[in-house]
């Protein structure tokens, strides 16, 4: 009746599993109880799970990655506890089976579930406001991508307390991936979790492009898209053009796990190196996926808070595009080891260094944006200077690592771990904060708080060199990465800088909670009333903060790649009179359901529950098809509505003028 | 107060550098081999090259953040200054000129390095098959008719020619003084040349994350002189077990922090074997052999059995 699943599933005897899980527990009812007591269910409800608007989905993937952020970083600083005290000879307190499951569920939690939904929640959020659209192409399709994006970070999370996670490293090779390898339930949570979060992801990725490419406001030619808007659309051309593969990789390895065929296995004709090969033709292209956006954010912010245009425009979109295409040719290098020819090894090896090329002008375009500008230092440019510094360093070593003779000695070391970190967190990470920071006025028409901003980041930018730096030295030193403990006494003092490290970025976060509460605590001193807090450059800032659900009252025409500076140049006002009635999609709960049954659908199959996977599997179909009888022509906004909330809104903004200049 | 300046810097410098020095200590920038010191040299070649572009880069970042705060009235402002020729040829023209020059070194290096590529020398090699095991290695001399267990040996000056395979899941074969790593992936070998110019006992490890035992899936690796590896075969000729496939079966049954042992006897075509039949089980299931799935196997890795310590044709991990 419940296939593989007993009670034993439940990991009653680890303590630090069953704290872990109590945690998520109370934090969950605390939620559930703060809603009831002020009875906030039906909004909950009817203004943000069922919600169409693409700025309530946006923010909603920021919250969902803020609390993967959290959950990721607690297996972080147990793993760097873990060695710190396992190095001298001893054991620590995390034994393989379950460390194995902490570093796996690290990466796939980091990338799929904080990196992603951070980098499609500010795009989802800004890129619509960007190019002076109401919404995106399909507004449904985008909250049923969000729902199908947390059902399978919620798989992962269910993986906690029921069973067991993947212990193979968070690409799953085969054929410790397999199931004469790993016959327990890890691998099938992480197969099914990452096919049904995929899936969100493509379709995510098929609704931006249109939406760029579809809904631009008239005047804005590709060559007038903001910069974000530009790195925004190329990462969601490899998010379609690379995401098909990873779901075949997995959907190979589960026909390897579920039906019994030998595409991975040892036996019978199968050969891992294809996975890997399939993996990481979808995972070279995710790395530009994450940091081509963040990328677009630092060109906004540092053109914004140099109060100057930014530099290279054109030079910055050709990059852009190289980067995107490149990324498809340089995969081999996460395997020179597997045992290529030279040439091959080679080939991929030069490939990988010509991407530094475009990322070098990048870098040099943001040098010469500052340069002659007027450098405002608040919190969105210190992140972007932090990111500067310490990407260049990440960008040194990783070309260090794209040299076959050098990679010899250095692959799977600790020095690859502090690469992709050095990269991933002086990159991806500190762009979204940065972005995060940026357009939260835009979002929630709060400023947040400088002070806590400046300690966050100061804690982040010191921790991070603290916690990484020692593990390129671990990397010369010999240390290998996934290891649970060690007896080398030279690398003890490393590993001890190393969980200092960690420890210290533990503080930045912190700051960052407090920062986020105080800042809504004091709403009324930090409120933006404008909607152009920072001296906006974009259409985004053309509004007020929080927009109307409408976006834009009127559809703006564009002149020049500053639409919005272009606009504050030529004096030109916002329409107070003559609106008229705007077209708006209306809220569905579908994606709800769908996601709820993509959850079902999952965990049956990771338990083999198979009268279950049929309900998951119906569930899923037929709402869709319900859906799909009912007539979705949206509803009208009428045009009073809107010139009245215009009327409120340009009041605000001229309250905050005046105090602003008072 | 300039000799104070100078000391403080130098203080400060060695602050910054002692770590680094200190990762030279035991791993891939203390190499005892050949092709490790060809690495070495060229991660450090390779890193000196970056920084001439990184080094600017970082400062001019710094500088420029400072001269131009919004603070400083004095620095100068053009808002609408968004391109100048001149400076964009330039930001093209150093990163190029830096990959070019670093193309040309990779192109030279990876042939160089090829891990497959014999080491020249007037001695003949030694030739070892290491088989990766849950969680041990097996290191099988096949023209001296022994093998041992996460301990293998020998003679300094002589190369020494790897076959390597996994007679489990992947791993990576890795002696970081001596230089290269490279996969242990079963059904397959692959290959690798290293050579020890100094006496010494280096550590080795699997790279390759293969699960539980995984940490301590370590063996020494010793270098020394011509006779006292004589000797070191001598005791394992006469300590050893005979290793035929039955043993085999049993050592490869998953163990954590197997003890060093040795085998005497091994049977000559046990590597050929062990790449024939990885699947665990694979060699005792007699009926396996007649089944099509079998058959296909032997057929696809069929060619190497027949070519002991063939040049680079035989790498089959390029099937």
């Amino acid at each position: 009746m419940l296939g593989k699943l007993t009670l034993s599933a439940i990991p009653y005897h680890e303590p630090i599993v069953m704290g872990a899980v109590g945690m998520m527990a109370l934090g969950a009812l605390a939620v559930v109880a703060l809603l009831t007591y002020f009875s906030r269910w039906r909004w909950l409800w009817s203004e943000w799970l069922t919600s169409v608007d693409h700025k309530n989905i946006g923010i909603m993937y920021i919250i969902l990655a803020a609390l993967m952020l959290l959950r990721g970083f607690a297996d972080a600083i147990m793993m760097r506890t873990q060695l710190a005290l396992a190095s001298g000879g001893g054991a620590g307190y995390l034994p393989p089976e379950h460390y194995d499951q902490i570093f796996t569920a690290h990466g796939v939690i980091m990338i799929f579930f904080m990196a992603m939904p951070f980098i499609i929640g500010l795009m989802n959020l800004v890129v619509p406001l960007q190019i002076g659209a109401r919404d995106v192409a399909f507004p449904f399709l985008n909250n049923l991508s969000f729902w199908l994006t947390a059902s399978g970070a919620i798989l992962v999370n269910i993986s906690l307390g029921v069973g067991e996670f993947a212990r193979t490293g968070w690409l799953a090779y085969p054929p410790l991936s397999g199931l004469a390898y790993s016959p327990g339930v890890g691998v099938d949570y992480y197969i099914w979790s990452l096919q049904i979060s995929g899936l969100g992801t493509l379709l995510a990725g098929v609704n931006m492009i249109v939406t760029i490419l579809q809904m631009r406001a008239p005047g804005m030619t590709l060559f007038r898209m903001p910069i974000f808007t530009w790195t925004a659309l190329c990462s969601n051309i490899l998010i379609v053009a690379a995401f098909p593969v990873l779901t075949v990789a997995l959907a190979l390895l589960g026909l390897d796990r579920y039906v019994g065929t030998h595409f991975f296995t040892n036996d019978a004709g199968g050969n891992a190196m294809m996975y890997i090969n399939l993996i990481w033709i979808w995972g070279h292209p995710e790395v530009y996926i994450l940091v081509l956006p963040v990328f677009g954010v630092f060109s906004e912010i540092v053109s914004t808070f140099s109060t100057k245009r930014l530099f290279g425009y054109h030079a910055m979109v050709w990059a852009t595009v190289c980067i995107t295409i490149l990324s498809f040719i340089v995969w081999l290098h996460h395997f020179f080891t597997m045992g290529s020819g030279a040439n091959v090894n080679a080939f991929f090896g030069i490939t990988t260094m010509i991407i530094s090329v475009p990322t070098g002008v990048k870098v040099f375009n943001w040098l010469f944006t500052m340069y002659r500008g007027r450098v405002r230092m608040e919190t969105p440019i210190l992140w972007t200077i932090g990111f500067i510094v310490t990407f260049v360093i990440g960008g040194m070593t990783g070309v260090l690592l794209a040299v076959p003779g050098a990679d010899f000695v250095l692959h799977n070391s600790l020095f690859l771990i502090a690469h992709f970190h050095n990269v991933i967190i002086g990159g991806v990470l500190w762009g979204c904060f940065a972005g995060f920071t940026y357009w939260f006025p835009k979002a929630t028409g709060i400023k947040l708080d400088e002070r806590l901003g400046r300690y966050a980041f100061w804690c982040w930018f010191v921790g991070f060199y603290l916690a990484f730096m020692p593990l390129y030295v671990l990397g010369f030193m010999g240390m290998t990465r996934r290891l649970n403990h060690s007896d080398n006494p030279l690398w003890q003092p490393y590993l001890y800088v190393a969980a200092i490290g960690a420890l210290v970025i533990l503080c930045g976060i912190v700051f960052q909670v407090l920062q986020v509460l105080v800042s809504i605590r004091d709403r009324e001193k930090n409120r933006d009333l404008t909607g152009d807090p920072w001296g906006g450059r974009t259409l985004e800032w053309a509004m007020a903060s929080p927009p109307p659900f409408y976006n834009f009252s009127e559809t703006p025409r564009v002149t020049d790649i500053d639409a919005y500076w272009d606009m504050k140049a030529k004096g030109l006002k916002p329409r107070t009179e003559g609106f008229a009635p705007i077209h708006m999609p209306s809220n569905t709960p579908t994606g709800v359901v769908v996601g709820g049954f993509s959850i079902v659908l999952g965990f049956a199959l990771v338990w083999h529950i198979w009268w279950m996977v049929g309900l998951g599997l119906a569930g899923m179909v037929l709402s869709a098809i319900i859906h799909s009888w009912f007539d979705h022509h949206g509803y009208e906004v009428p045009a009073d509505v809107v010139a009245r909330t215009e009327a409120e809104n340009a009041r605000r903004a001229a309250a905050g003028t005046a105090m602003q200049e008072a | 107060m300039k000799h104070r300046l100078a000391s403080a810097a130098r203080a400060s410098l060695s602050l910054v550098l002692l770590p680094w020095l200190a990762g030279c200590q035991e791993g891939v920038l203390d190499p005892k081999g050949p092709i490790g010191m060809a690495e070495r040299s060229l991660i450090l070649t390779a890193t000196w090259l970056m920084l001439l572009v990184v080094v600017p880069v970082i400062l001019m970042t710094l500088a420029f953040a400072w001269r131009y705060r919004a603070s400083n009235r004095r620095a100068r402002y053009e808002p609408n200054w968004d391109h100048s020729g001149k400076i964009e040829a330039v930001v093209w023209a150093i990163p190029c000129c830096i990959i070019a020059v670093l193309a040309v070194i990779t192109w030279k290096s990876t042939h160089e390095l090829d891990p497959y590529k014999r080491i020249e020398a007037d001695v003949p090699p030694i030739n070892v098959d290491v088989v990766a095991l849950d969680w041990k290695w097996l290191f099988i001399y096949p023209d001296l008719g022994i093998a041992s267990v996460n301990e293998m040996a020998m003679p300094v000056n002589t190369p020494v020619h790897f076959r390597i395979t996994s007679g489990t899941v992947m791993n990576a074969f890795f002696i970081p003084q001596l230089g290269s790593q490279i996969y242990a992936m079963a059904g397959m070998a692959t290959q690798l040349s290293l050579l020890a110019h100094e006496a010494g006992t280096y550590r080795g490890m699997s790279a390759n994350y293969s699960g539980a035992g995984f940490s301590d899936m370590k063996f020494n690796a010793i270098a020394s002189d011509r006779a006292a590896f004589d000797a070191w075969v001598e005791k394992v000729r006469a300590q050893g077990a005979p290793l035929d496939v039955p043993e085999y079966e049993q050592l490869s049954r998953p163990t954590e922090r197997a003890p060093v042992s040795y085998y005497s006897q091994v049977r000559p075509d046990l590597f050929s074997a062990i790449l024939r039949h990885s699947a665990p089980g694979g060699m005792m299931d007699q009926h396996m052999a007649a089944s099509p799935a079998a058959r296909q196997t032997a057929m696809r890795t069929g060619r190497e059995s027949g070519a002991p310590h063939a040049g680079h044709g035989a790498a089959t991990a390029k099937e």
